[in-house]
């Protein structure tokens, strides 16, 4: 159930600029994908302990799948999921933005 | 027209340049890495100040340093692949390379004639000449049949000029003897699923890397390795789900103090002690959070511990003697890493998303000062020029 509202919300995002934040604003998500996801991807999001997440690296990859592994982790891998942290709309956000090319912190 | 009167001006000119580089030592010097800039901080441990800047050093995001013996130079490894070499006397870059495309730390020989770097991508370990950083001899980290390499972690420097270091896909504890560096020597172990860090005990001996696919840790005696890896903490969880690791703890031999070691239980918010005699499980701490790094004072009283995300707010304090926590601070946000005076009378502590180092007297926690760095992570003094596995 949670993929097809993921899907949908994917499909939503898309179009829709304007979200709710789960950890505060657009500049607190960037900061904690640059600092907190670079603990193990890299500041640069060329990969670590973690795979990279430059949009190369991430062609291919659908943006709900990527949302789905940001919110449910990835068991097996180091990957945990950031759902008590990251709202759907954050995680869906920050997907697209991984695939289009991360903006660097102000 | 007096001598002394005639050649004034050139005293003075010789007095200026006395104040200006004046003789001193290291040992109160360390560096504190500025994450962001790819910059490090010259920092005098006594006067509590920021001497200088040392700017170049690639992607720092996470970066570790190793001293040479004598406490002048700090090797900086770079998550890029960069080795740069720091003049702290000079307050300069003195050498600089990129050994590997992805990477995360290093360790020194020790004689203090090889550096040796530890790298994801390529996975494996590479050896340099301290001196002049020229590559003595580059060991992959290959395993299975396939010829797949598996990144390295934990990597830490052994007596007679041997390092530890563990395969995180692999599984496996590798010691690499690098006595005639071009010809290094490698035996392997099995480990356990998953190794994330390593450590060595102070004394050289016990070789420790946490796994990060089981609960439990792996020990090998690398005075009898043909022994093998011993199972230490087996199954500290069980029958319970691990809460999500949002950053992976840190292991060094700080953790050790007064023969018991405190160990950071992965997904569980506890440290767990163990007794080095028999590296048997005598307690457990409970914890606000997951633990990163868990660091001994040196004279082994207190352990200071910080937190992964969403608790990186604060730092515990846990007496040793009475075995729980004693005080909780919030020297700011993002704090990720703490390094204590060789003699433990304060301790710094970095506060990334508050751009400050915190200087706490660790018998009060008082704040003695706090300076001005831009996301700090890193903080590493010259006193671990002198000690094994660091």
């Amino acid at each position: 159930m949670s993929t097809i509202l993921l899907s949908a919300f994917g499909a939503l995002c898309l179009t829709v600029p304007v979200f709710a934040w789960a950890v505060g604003g657009e500049e607190e998500l960037i900061r904690l994908v640059r600092q907190d996801c670079g603990s193990c991807h890299g500041m640069t999001l060329k990969g670590g302990l973690g795979s990279p997440l430059t949009p190369t690296a991430l062609r291919d990859k659908p943006v709900d799948s990527l949302a789905a592994t940001i919110l449910h982790g990835r068991p097996g891998t180091a990957m945990p999921a950031w759902k008590s942290i990251l709202s759907e709309s954050d995680a869906l956000w920050i997907a697209r933005k991984l695939v289009e090319g991360f903006p660097e912190e102000r | 027209m007096s001598l002394v009167r005639r050649c004034a001006p050139f005293i003075l000119c010789l007095l200026t340049a006395c104040a200006q580089n004046p003789l001193r030592g290291t040992g109160d010097l360390g560096l504190v890495i500025e994450r962001a800039d790819g910059r490090v901080a010259l920092v005098d441990q006594t006067r509590r100040e920021i001497l200088s800047r040392v700017e170049g050093l690639g992607d720092l995001s996470h970066a570790s340093t190793v001293f040479s013996p004598d406490g002048r130079y700090a090797y900086v490894f770079g998550r890029d692949g960069g080795l740069s070499k720091v003049d702290l006397l000079a307050g300069r870059l003195a050498r600089r390379v990129i050994q590997a495309g992805n990477s995360i730390g290093g360790a020194i020989s020790q004689d203090g004639r090889l550096v040796v770097a530890q790298n994801y991508e390529p996975g494996g370990i590479k050896a340099f000449d301290a001196d002049t950083l020229e590559l003595l001899a580059d060991v992959p980290a290959v395993y299975g049949s396939e010829g797949k390499r598996s990144k390295v972690v934990g990597l830490a420097d052994l007596s007679g000029n041997r390092f530890g270091y563990a395969l995180f896909e692999a599984g496996e504890i590798r010691i690499t003897d690098f006595s005639d560096p071009r010809n290094p020597r490698t035996e392997r172990y099995a480990a356990g699923r998953q190794p994330y860090d390593g450590l060595v005990t102070p004394d050289g001996r016990y070789y420790i890397a946490g796994l990060f696919g089981e609960d439990g840790l792996a020990l090998l005696d690398t005075w009898r390795p043909e022994q093998g890896v011993r199972r230490i903490l087996d199954g500290y969880g069980k029958g319970e789900a691990p809460l999500p690791v949002f950053k992976m703890p840190h292991l060094r031999g700080w953790a050790i103090a007064g023969g018991y070691a405190y160990l950071p239980a992965i997904g569980r918010h506890e440290v767990l002690v163990v007794d080095t005699r028999d590296w048997r499980e005598v307690g457990r701490i409970p914890l606000k959070g997951q633990p990163v790094f868990v660091m001994a004072r040196p004279d082994g009283r207190q352990i200071w511990v910080n937190f992964a995300f969403p608790d990186n707010g604060y730092v515990q304090v846990i007496d040793t003697l009475e075995r729980r926590v004693v005080d909780t601070l919030q020297p700011g946000k993002a704090v990720l890493h703490m390094e204590f005076m060789p003699r433990g009378g304060a301790v710094w502590v970095s506060a990334r998303d508050d751009n400050r180092v915190v200087i706490y007297d660790t018998a009060t926690r008082k704040i003695l000062k706090t300076l001005p760095l831009q996301s700090p992570s890193g903080i590493f003094f010259t006193a671990r020029a002198a000690r094994t596995g660091f």
